[in-house]
């Protein structure tokens, strides 16, 4: 099965980290993706820039369409990227998760991907 | 309502002193945990709200268990269950009502609760979780956290292993002698899976977690009063072994602080004393075990809190025997960090490999940390980096994760 870890922090947080602080998150991060693709686990995963540089979209009911600045929303903590990992049920994405730098800083939601019938 | 405190605070210790014992009661003479909860929950809720009115009752362990009584036979009543049933409860609290008018005190079912809780029939990984419900009054959700469960599914496991005991029929009772020593054994594994799921957070990182460790204490003690089984006694010593170094597991600053590199003299010497005796008292039943195993190693390596040097020909020997009785790959590790201690890490990586093709400890850190630790006191920089990348990637402590990317910045050099 597979599920989307997405990981929220604070990024205000994470900008004021001195230099060997990030470094050694670096270091987690790789080693954690590391650990992902050899247990087998791994579909993808990508840090994203921060939510400053997010633009929503949307096309309101009269047809017109709307582009904001930002993020779709303004929280404490922030999206900062996400894993797809293929693991046997929702208790081992837990497991993973936890062993997610991440979590240690902020939270992760860990959700199923949906299973989407197939097309006829 | 805002509730006299007096009320409130009585209620509160009756739920953290009786609840199991409360339970145990009400479950054993119905044969159905999951009613006798919803039961004992309702007790509660009419305590606070009749308390505070009508002022605490004298003996509240009587108050909310005819309460609870009362509630089952409704709702058996309104299931239209068998008679059978009706019959149990009533010889029930004719029972209690007759044990306080005597004493005033309950007979401690406890034991024989966490017998049906760790039942054969019981899934093996629910048998820990039901015993922190049903005996100590755990929420699912704290529980689902401890085990890194969603509660949702943790609830749901709960719900269905509590359905299972009443429909199976599974007696809530400590079995015969001559069944004792094998149905004992799921009993102890599950306090020790509790305790190790507090331990297993370094140093009481979570402080959810280090409250598991008190509770699995607990437990150990409530088994050890009732039974003198030396697993029992030795794994109560095991845990006593492992907690008296509880605030040695981090420096002053909260870095992680391994085992060798500990101040001993944060080591509990109480804990250590009693852990000692207890492990003396069940080695002279001459029966040895698992955890009385275990508890020898951790005496081996308490004695640095008095000033000695542990034993480590000692500590290789107990590992051999304890692989031999357990054949697990943990012990096979442990024993290979063993034998690194005493013969040099080319002799623990040599130990290390007869079990390095074991899938189970593909994604178990302590594995990879201890390989990296063996690599590099060996000298071997590029095979140590590797095992250290492979263990801060199946880290969850930030603590450990931060310790082993300095140890493993330390091999550069």
């Amino acid at each position: 099965m597979e599920f989307i870890l997405q990981i929220y922090s604070d990024e205000k947080r994470w900008q004021a980290q001195t230099n060997e602080e990030a470094q050694q998150m670096h270091g987690a991060y790789t080693a954690y993706s590391k650990a992902l693709v050899d247990s087998g686990a791994m579909v993808g995963g990508n840090r994203l820039e921060p939510a400053a540089t997010a633009t929503t979209v949307r096309v309101t009911s009269d047809g017109k369409t709307e582009v904001l600045d930002g993020p779709f929303a303004d929280t404490k903590e922030q999206l900062a990227g996400y894993y797809l990992i293929d693991v046997p049920d929702l208790d081992a994405a837990i497991s993973w998760a936890a062993r997610c730098p991440g979590a240690s800083y902020g939270t992760i939601e860990v959700r199923p991907i949906a299973e989407v019938p197939a097309a006829v | 309502m805002t509730g006299d405190p007096g009320a409130r605070v009585a209620a509160e210790r009756a739920a953290r002193e009786s609840y199991g014992k409360l339970l145990a009661y009400l479950a054993a003479r119905s044969g159905d945990v999951y009613a006798a909860e919803d039961a004992l929950a309702d007790a509660f809720a009419a305590a606070l709200e009749r308390w505070p009115v009508d002022g605490v009752p004298r003996v509240p362990e009587a108050w909310l268990l005819v309460t609870a009584r009362n509630r089952l036979t409704d709702r058996t009543r309104r299931v239209r269950r068998a008679d059978l049933l009706h019959e149990r409860l009533g010889r029930a609290a004719r029972e209690a009502q007759r044990t306080f008018d005597r004493a005033g005190e309950l007979d401690d079912e406890r034991l024989g609760l966490m017998f049906a809780c760790a039942h054969p029939a019981i899934p093996r990984e629910i048998h820990a979780p039901l015993i922190l419900q049903s005996v100590l009054g755990l929420d699912a959700a704290r529980i689902a956290s401890a085990f890194l469960v969603a509660p949702a599914t943790m609830g749901q496991r709960l719900v269905r292993a509590k359905r299972k005991i009443a429909a199976a029929h599974i007696p809530l009772r400590v079995p015969a002698d001559d069944e004792l020593p094998a149905r004992l054994d799921a009993v102890l594994v599950a306090v020790y899976a509790t305790f190790a799921e507090g331990w297993g957070d370094p140093s009481g990182y979570d402080p959810r977690a280090r409250g598991l460790t008190l509770e699995a204490l607990w437990l150990g003690r409530l088994i050890v009063a009732a039974s003198s089984e030396p697993e029992a006694t030795g794994l109560l010593a095991l845990m006593l072994h492992a907690d008296a170094r509880a605030a040695a597991r981090r420096d002053g600053s909260g870095a992680y602080v391994p085992l060798d590199e500990q101040d001993a003299s944060r080591w509990d010497a109480a804990a250590i004393a009693e852990a000692e005796t207890l492990l003396h008292r069940a080695a002279r039943a001459g029966r040895i075990g698992r955890f009385q195993l275990e508890a020898a190693i951790q005496s081996a390596h308490a004695v640095r809190r008095f000033g000695r040097e542990p034993d480590r020909h000692a500590i290789v020997a107990l590992y051999d025997e304890l692989l031999r009785l357990t054949a697990s790959p943990v012990v096979a590790l442990n024993r290979a960090v063993a034998i690194g201690r005493l013969a040099g890490a080319r002799a623990g990586l040599d130990a290390l490999a007869g079990v390095a093709s074991d899938a189970r400890l593909r994604d178990y850190q302590p594995y990879w940390a201890a390989r990296a630790d063996l690599h590099a006191r060996a000298g071997e920089a590029l095979e140590a980096r590797e095992a250290y990348a492979h263990a801060i990637g199946l880290c969850i402590d930030p603590s450990v994760r931060a310790y082993l990317a300095a140890r493993s910045a330390l091999t550069d050099a």
